[in-house]
This record gives structure tokens, C-alpha cells and sequence, in this order.
């Protein structure tokens, strides 16, 4: 008795110790936004079987880093159009030619990311903090940058709310959709808008090398459970939200890099969701399949 | 009625279909038949807008079809679609409904009774809370059928429903292109079946790059237009 007691008062003070630092409370925000923001933008991804487009566009943003760090504007901004347009090359690449998806995706990637780096050198922006930017760092992150994700969170909220069964008739029937007239150029610009300002607002929590985690593996944990695609979308928040606070809270204590310490916790949740998942697990499926001859 | 004219459509740069042209008359349903890689799917989804057409044009009741989408259920092989995705059969079939809800809406009470009946109509009303990954092929077939009929369109356009199904969709299907027919709607059918089915059309277009024949079975189901069709297929497999 007295000892769960003990355990309960460690556990609350590992838990709300570091809350006194407003750094902590700024990680703390950002996980919940980018929980939020990564599994909505990131369902859209995987019922598109696009997922990998979150690594053409995380990699492809580094010339438009670097370009605007050059200007002196925002790098946000930077980021934006230079993932937007990589997605561009990549649609148009796939449509005029036979070229198929996969392989125009890596060589869009590695050009622009090979663009990024001569362009560092030759616009001498070399004092661009580049590992920050490769893995991030959620106990660095400021209260602008909370407000900023807010924003992005708030817009890709609402407008999912309002199209919400337009966006599913085209991610689930593309064909049919463009049959019954819906815009449906004009929706994959918004996803890939919305997309690549997700990229872009979990740059600084996780680093482009990472964000691919946030976007596709709370949604795709939520995959193996949920039937329906909203509850993909909640599910999926609950367990971005989780993942980032679970991870921020090892690397404070334990000293770890927070995007991998968040990354290992997606995976973690997401292995239990492939092993025990009520209806696609893989231990959960095998039994019931021996009960149920 | 829909007419169709002089209508080419390329296909990756090839030319899938030329110079097409033919009439599809309300209170009838007519098959499109021809062999694999004769350009049904291009055909029909030239005719629909889905993808540009290289010459020709298209109406329904004498204007340009491109302005009455409203009108148009299309059901697409059931192949093209990922049947893992996350939605239950009823949210499926309300899809349809959505022309008729309109941007930023729910659907309305009347939307949701269509829904249930088209449900009722195919027999899948017990499995509308399912996922449809749970479904069998002619299942599958049958929400998309249902889903047409929500969009309580004027023309029907069919690809390859009858691949992969069985015969209780078949039959479900058939039924339900007969009662479609009653109300005056217009049908088309991709298909490639030969057998016995073809006495339930009231019409066949025979489709090899170009028309071949149109017309009754009789007149389209001939040795020497199945030779012109067909027999250039099995030289090439010999």
C-alpha cells in the first residue's frame, strides 16, 4: 500500500518536475499540436499510399532553407515553396512519362537535397546550425515556434473539418471523384500544401530526417485498430500526442536526443499495435483464428 | 440520349480508340464488349471527361455531357480501389450522396433514407457497419452498385462489374439494371463475357481500338466480326 504510494508520488514528480521550466512547457505544447497536426495530414498520407512522399518533401526543403536564410526571411517560408514544388516535379515526372513513383521520388529527393548542400557552400549559409535542422531538438523550442505550430494546426484542422467528405471521396476513389466533378487538382494541392506545412512546423521538434516517423507512424498505429477514417485521424492524435510527450519527457531525464527518443516511441507503439491489435494484430489474429476453426 | 462522335482517345501517347461513334437510348441497357487491351476503360472514361479525348465530342440531351456531371454515376473496376481503406459500407454508399449535399453540409435525412434503401436494394443492409475490407468480391460490387444508385443519376456507366463476382451479385446486378431501365435511365457495361449473360442486353457495341458493330446480338455476335476481334488476338497468343 504504502509502497504504491511512494511509487505514484515518483512517478508524479518525474512527471510534473520538469514543468517548472517554461522550455519543458513549450516541448510539452508542441507535442500535442504536432500530435495533432502529423496524424490528420499523416492518414491522408497512408489511405493515398503516399507515405513516402513525407521523405521526398522533408529532403527537399533544405534549398529553400537555404535560400532564405541567404534572403534573411523566414525559413519556414523557404521550406514551404521549395516542398511544394519538389512534389510538383514528382507528379509531373510520373505524369508525362513512364517513369513510375517510387523511382521519380528518389531521384527528386537526392536531387534537391544535393541542390541544398551546394547551395550552402555557394551561398556561404555554412552558419546554418544543420544538425538542429537534420535532427531537431523539442527542448529548444520557443514560444513563437508554439505559435506558429498553432497556427498551421488550426488552419489544417478547420479545412479538414470542411472538406472532410471531399477529401474522402478523392483519397479513397480518385477516379470516381474526378467523375462526379469534384476539383480534384486543385485537392491534391491543398493536401500537399498541408503536407509539407506539417513538414515544416515538425522541423524544429524532430529534424527533417525524422518527421517521416511523426506523420506516418501514429497514423498508421491507428491503421491496425481503428474502421472508419476520422477515427484514424483521432486515434492517431492521441497517439502522436503521447509519442511526443512520452519521448520529451526521456530526453529530459535521461539526457537522450529528443527526435530519435520520439521516433522510438512511435515505433514502440506501433509494434504493440501490430502484435496486439483486437482486430489486425498479429498475436490477437492467430488466436482467434485457433479458437475459431 | 447520349451521342457519341468521331471520338478518339490516346492512351499514354498510343491511340487506344478511334473514331468512335454511337447513340446509347434511355430505357436501355447496352453492353460494351471487346477483348482485353481493346480500350473499353479508355472509352468510357474519354466519354466521361476522366481523361482528354483527341478528337470528337460527346452529348447528352444535344449539350456537351462535360456540363451535366451531376447526372453521371460511374462505378470503376474494382480493382482501381484500395479496399484496406478505412470506411465502413454505408459511409461508401453515402459518397453518393455527395453532388446532392453540397460543399460544407451534412447529408440530410432524405440523403440517409436513399442510402439505406439502395443498402436494402443490393442486400447489404446487414453489413453496412462492416469495414469493407471484410467483404467478398461480389459484396464489394454490391456497394458500388449501391453507391450508384444513391447518386439517383440519369446514366450508368459500368466498368468490368461482372469480373470476379458471384452469382448472387450477378443476378443482383442484372435486377437491378432491368429495374434502372424501367425508369427510363441510360446503362453501359463493360464486359467481356461471350456467354449466355449477353441475352440480357438490349443492345451490344463491339469495341477492338474502333467499333466494330452495334446492334442486337444477332447482329454483333457474328463468326466473321468475332474473327475480326478475336482472331487476331489468338494468332498473336499462337
Amino acid at each position: 500500500m504504502s509502497l504504491s504510494i511512494l511509487g505514484v508520488i515518483v512517478v508524479g514528480q518525474w512527471l510534473v518536475e520538469p514543468l517548472q521550466f517554461q522550455f519543458v512547457r513549450n516541448a510539452l505544447a508542441i507535442s500535442v499540436l504536432l500530435g495533432i497536426l502529423c496524424a490528420i495530414v499523416g492518414t491522408y498520407l497512408i489511405v493515398q499510399e503516399k507515405g513516402m512522399m513525407s521523405c521526398v518533401i522533408s529532403h527537399a526543403i533544405l534549398p529553400g532553407i537555404s535560400i532564405a536564410f541567404f534572403l534573411g526571411i523566414n525559413l519556414s517560408i523557404g521550406a514551404f515553396i521549395a516542398g511544394v514544388i519538389s512534389a510538383f516535379f514528382v507528379v509531373f515526372i510520373r505524369a508525362s512519362s513512364r517513369i513510375k513513383i517510387d523511382t521519380a521520388m528518389s531521384l527528386i529527393l537526392s536531387s534537391f537535397l544535393g541542390l541544398g548542400i551546394i547551395l550552402i557552400t555557394v551561398l556561404k549559409t555554412n552558419k546554418l546550425d544543420l544538425s538542429n535542422l537534420l535532427f531537431g531538438d523539442i527542448l529548444g523550442v520557443t514560444t513563437a515556434d508554439v505559435w506558429e505550430t498553432a497556427v498551421i494546426t488550426a488552419i489544417v484542422l478547420i479545412l479538414t473539418k470542411l472538406f472532410y467528405k471531399e477529401l474522402q471521396f478523392y483519397t479513397f476513389d480518385p477516379l470516381g471523384a474526378r467523375a462526379i466533378g469534384l476539383p480534384v487538382n486543385t485537392m491534391y494541392f491543398g493536401l500537399i500544401c498541408a503536407i509539407t506545412l506539417a513538414i515544416v512546423a515538425s522541423m524544429q521538434t524532430v529534424g527533417v530526417l525524422l518527421v517521416m516517423a511523426l506523420l506516418t507512424g501514429p497514423a498508421a498505429t491507428a491503421y491496425l485498430i481503428v474502421k472508419e477514417l476520422h477515427e484514424m485521424m483521432i486515434v492517431g492524435s492521441i497517439f502522436g500526442i503521447l509519442s511526443g510527450a512520452i519521448g520529451m519527457y526521456f530526453s529530459y531525464h535521461w539526457d537522450l536526443p529528443s527526435g530519435p527518443a520520439i521516433v522510438m516511441v512511435i515505433f514502440a507503439l506501433f509494434l504493440l499495435a501490430l502484435l496486439l491489435s483486437p482486430s489486425q494484430g498479429i498475436l490477437t489474429r492467430s488466436r482467434r483464428r485457433s479458437t475459431n476453426p | 440520349m447520349l451521342e457519341v462522335r468521331n471520338l478518339a482517345v490516346s492512351y499514354r501517347e498510343t491511340e487506344a480508340v478511334r473514331n468512335v461513334s454511337f447513340c446509347l437510348q434511355p430505357g436501355e441497357v447496352t453492353a460494351l464488349l471487346g477483348p482485353n487491351g481493346a480500350g473499353k476503360s479508355t472509352l468510357v472514361q474519354g466519354i466521361l471527361g476522366l481523361i482528354p479525348i483527341d478528337r470528337g465530342s460527346v452529348k447528352w440531351q444535344h449539350r456537351s455531357l462535360k456540363d451535366q456531371l451531376k447526372k453521371i454515376a460511374y462505378v470503376p473496376q474494382r480493382t482501381q480501389i484500395d479496399w484496406d481503406y478505412p470506411i465502413t459500407v454505408q459511409n461508401v454508399v453515402m459518397m453518393g450522396r455527395i453532388r446532392a449535399t453540397g460543399w460544407f453540409r451534412s447529408p440530410s435525412r432524405r440523403s440517409r433514407e436513399i442510402v439505406n434503401t439502395a443498402l436494402q436494394r443490393v442486400e447489404m443492409w446487414e453489413y453496412r457497419q462492416r469495414q469493407i475490407r471484410e467483404l467478398s468480391g461480389g459484396q464489394q460490387q454490391r456497394v458500388f452498385l449501391a453507391r450508384a444508385l444513391a447518386q439517383e443519376a440519369d446514366l450508368f456507366f459500368f466498368d468490368e462489374p461482372f469480373a470476379g463476382v458471384d452469382r448472387k451479385t450477378e443476378e443482383i446486378l442484372f435486377n437491378v439494371f432491368d429495374e434502372l431501365k424501367e425508369k427510363g435511365k441510360t446503362i453501359l457495361v463493360i464486359s467481356h463475357d461471350l456467354g449466355e449473360t449477353l441475352d440480357r442486353y438490349d443492345r451490344l457495341l463491339l469495341l477492338d481500338k474502333e467499333l466494330i458493330a452495334s446492334g442486337s446480338k444477332q447482329e454483333v455476335i457474328t463468326a466473321e466480326n468475332l474473327r475480326k476481334v478475336y482472331g487476331r488476338h489468338l494468332q498473336s497468343m499462337a
